[in-house]
């Protein structure tokens, strides 16, 4: 309906929530990530944008703990981290929402929000109210409307339902930063409009949240800025108000920096 | 907030799939009801509705119930456990020769005198319970480390067991029955008029529906069974909890095999052959989704007595009990089928 919610929260601090300089993988000969930079900070929505084999999903894995990292170093709030399993990524504040969404879909959406992370007491007996309450304040505070009951089966939600739950969970544990991977591939129109209104509600409430997208239209709608991989190299950063879909399309396709690097040449030395 | 168009499904759908979920839940109790009324209209007065006879069933199910309780869990993660009940006659085989070799002399024993009764009789339920747990421990290895279908470990372990324990008694009964004190005093002796095995088979009952509903243990089971690879992301360990799962089973069996000994004084592997699917029928009934994710630890108790409360009733009204075995088939087509139409009613909503 309104698009209106895409307006991006202004204040976007100067030092980036979480940055990553210099970052290279490879998976045997292939080199997925090439020295590529990437940040994000509280209160905007960083798009991440790039062809398949881009190294899009190297890059949220290696910041998710799930793959380790060749080498480059990763910042969180300016201070030197190590992230070495998807546990350090999590203590830190950082939560990935996954394309294929990893839901339960026999468990009711309490279920599914506290997964893993159950409130228990000291005899393991479950705290249903605690977490219900919970799940209904975290709904609500997204304005997650458009679920009847959160004691449904997750399997009797539609697809953009199912979205917010997911993106609620990650919320639900304080986090800083929350990476959306392809949040509205498989939706129709009006359940990729729910997501994106939740995704720019969550730069509003000051998280930082990258979105990976290759919906450009969904892209210009939410986006404060974004980040260009071609070929494992991040190759530009654009703001959101200051470029064109034109002009984003190019650097992903052909590309209109110097740094192209065509078929990617692996240097021996990047052989690990 | 904008009013975001959405697709829900509408009242109408969402009442069928309530009252199909309702009936879903209660058809084995009204069945279970239906079938007792039966036996008790059609049977001589005094013959099947007494308290002696109802506890005469109760009794001889409540092996079967424990198996039913473990193998619930084993379903609820999408696997299956055809072993438990070879696990359930090596147990019973290794507890019988330590209560035998323990209580007395060979000629002491075969005399029906058991000088050492109570110590051997304790030490044997011990060993009985861990060499359940032992191959409900080897299952869950062999299912998460080399990454086989559960259905094939357990087919293998299932014909293991069983070649294991006819290797130790021989392949017939144990050379004499277990202390009869153990039978007395537990198998056949009642506390407050009920036998103390189907207490124990209460108790144990009732822990495992609290643990299944209200504790992390039976969460993890459902969200296993329900999508392994979420849970594994969630941070569930996955594996771990499997192999804990089958080791519960195997535990189980190992105390059904207690039981056993306690009840009958002896065992043989016979009368074992199909307690794996007499469990499998009890939770199918009880209306576990074999697909994982979904059932209840208590309705596959209500399940475990279909097939004791139809053979006891037909041998009753003398007629041929191989109904029994007809009857039990056709009801798991027709739980299995609303377990399908459940799981088709509830995709819709997608």
């Amino acid at each position: 309906m309104t698009a209106t919610a895409t307006t991006p929260a202004a204040s976007t601090s100067v030092i980036p929530t979480l940055e990553v300089r210099g970052m290279s993988k490879s998976f045997g000969s292939v080199q997925a990530l090439i020295d590529v930079d990437f940040e994000v900070r509280d209160g905007e929505v960083m798009a991440l944008v790039g062809d398949n084999g881009a190294g899009k999903s190297t890059l949220i894995k290696c910041i998710a703990g799930i793959h380790p990292a060749d080498s480059g170093e990763i910042f969180f709030d300016g201070e030197p981290v190590t992230i070495h399993g998807p546990k350090d990524a999590v203590s830190l504040g950082i939560e990935v929402v996954y394309q294929d969404l990893a839901l339960c879909d026999n468990l009711d959406v309490v279920q599914n929000m506290y997964l893993g992370r159950e409130a228990h007491d000291q005899f393991q007996r479950l705290k249903e109210p605690v977490m219900e309450a919970k799940t209904a304040e975290v709904m609500k505070g997204l304005a997650v409307t458009t679920i009847k009951s959160i004691r449904q089966t997750v399997a009797t939600l539609s697809g953009g339902q199912r979205q917010s739950v997911a993106v609620a969970r990650a919320v639900l544990w304080n986090s800083r930063v929350v990476i959306l991977d392809e949040p509205t591939a498989a939706l129709g129109v009006a359940q990729t409009r729910q997501v994106l209104d939740l995704v720019a509600r969550l730069a509003e409430q000051g998280l930082a949240v990258v979105l990976i997208s290759h919906n450009l239209h969904d892209i210009f709608e939410v986006a404060t800025r974004i980040t260009v991989l071609r070929l494992g190299r991040s190759i530009a950063v654009y703001e959101r108000e200051k470029t064109t879909q034109q002009e984003v399309v190019e650097a992903i396709t052909a590309g209109t920096t110097s740094k192209v690097p065509g078929m990617a040449r692996i240097a021996p030395e990047e052989l690990t | 907030m904008s009013a975001t168009p959405t697709t829900e499904p509408d009242a109408g759908r969402d009442r069928g799939r309530m009252a199909l979920e309702a009936f879903s839940r209660s058809w084995l109790f009204v069945f279970l009801l239906l079938l007792l009324a039966f036996f008790w209209l059609s049977t001589p007065s005094g013959t099947f509705l007494t308290s002696a006879n109802l506890s005469q069933i109760a009794l001889s199910t409540s092996e079967v119930v424990l198996l039913a309780i473990g193998e619930t869990f084993v379903i609820v993660t999408a696997g299956i456990d055809l072993s438990i009940g070879g696990i359930l006659f090596f147990a019973a085989v290794c507890g019988g020769k330590v209560m035998l070799e323990l209580s007395g002399t060979n000629a002491q024993v075969t005399a029906g005198v058991y000088p050492h009764a109570t110590r051997a009789v304790l030490l044997g339920i011990v060993v009985a319970l861990a060499a359940g747990t032992f191959w409900g421990a080897i299952n869950g290895a062999l299912i998460t480390r080399m990454r086989l279908p559960p259905f094939i470990v357990t087919l293998g372990t299932y014909g293991m067991t069983f070649g294991f324990g006819d290797l130790l008694s021989g392949g017939t009964y144990l050379g004499a029955p277990v202390p009869t004190s153990f039978s007395h005093n537990f198998g056949q002796g009642k506390g407050l008029g009920i036998y103390y095995p189907i207490w124990l088979a209460l108790v144990v009952l009732i822990v495992a529906h609290v643990f299944f509903r209200y504790a992390r243990f039976g969460r993890y089971t459902s969200a296993i069974g329900s999508n392994d690879e979420a849970s594994r992301r969630a941070g569930i360990a996955v594996d771990r909890h499997i192999v804990k799962v089958y080791t519960l089973a195997g535990f189980l069996a190992g105390m059904a095999g207690v039981l056993d000994l306690a009840i009958y004084t002896n065992t043989t592997s016979v009368s074992h052959l199909t307690d794996n699917l007499n469990a499998i029928s009890a939770v199918v009934l009880g209306g576990t989704s074999l697909f994982g994710g979904v059932g209840t630890v208590l309705l596959s108790a209500v399940g475990a007595f279909i097939p004791t409360v139809l053979t006891n009733g037909l041998v009753i009204k003398n007629v041929q009990p191989f109904w029994q075995e007809v009857a039990v088939g056709a009801t798991i087509i027709f739980a299995v089928y609303l377990d399908q139409l459940r799981r088709r009613r509830g995709g819709e909503g997608r």
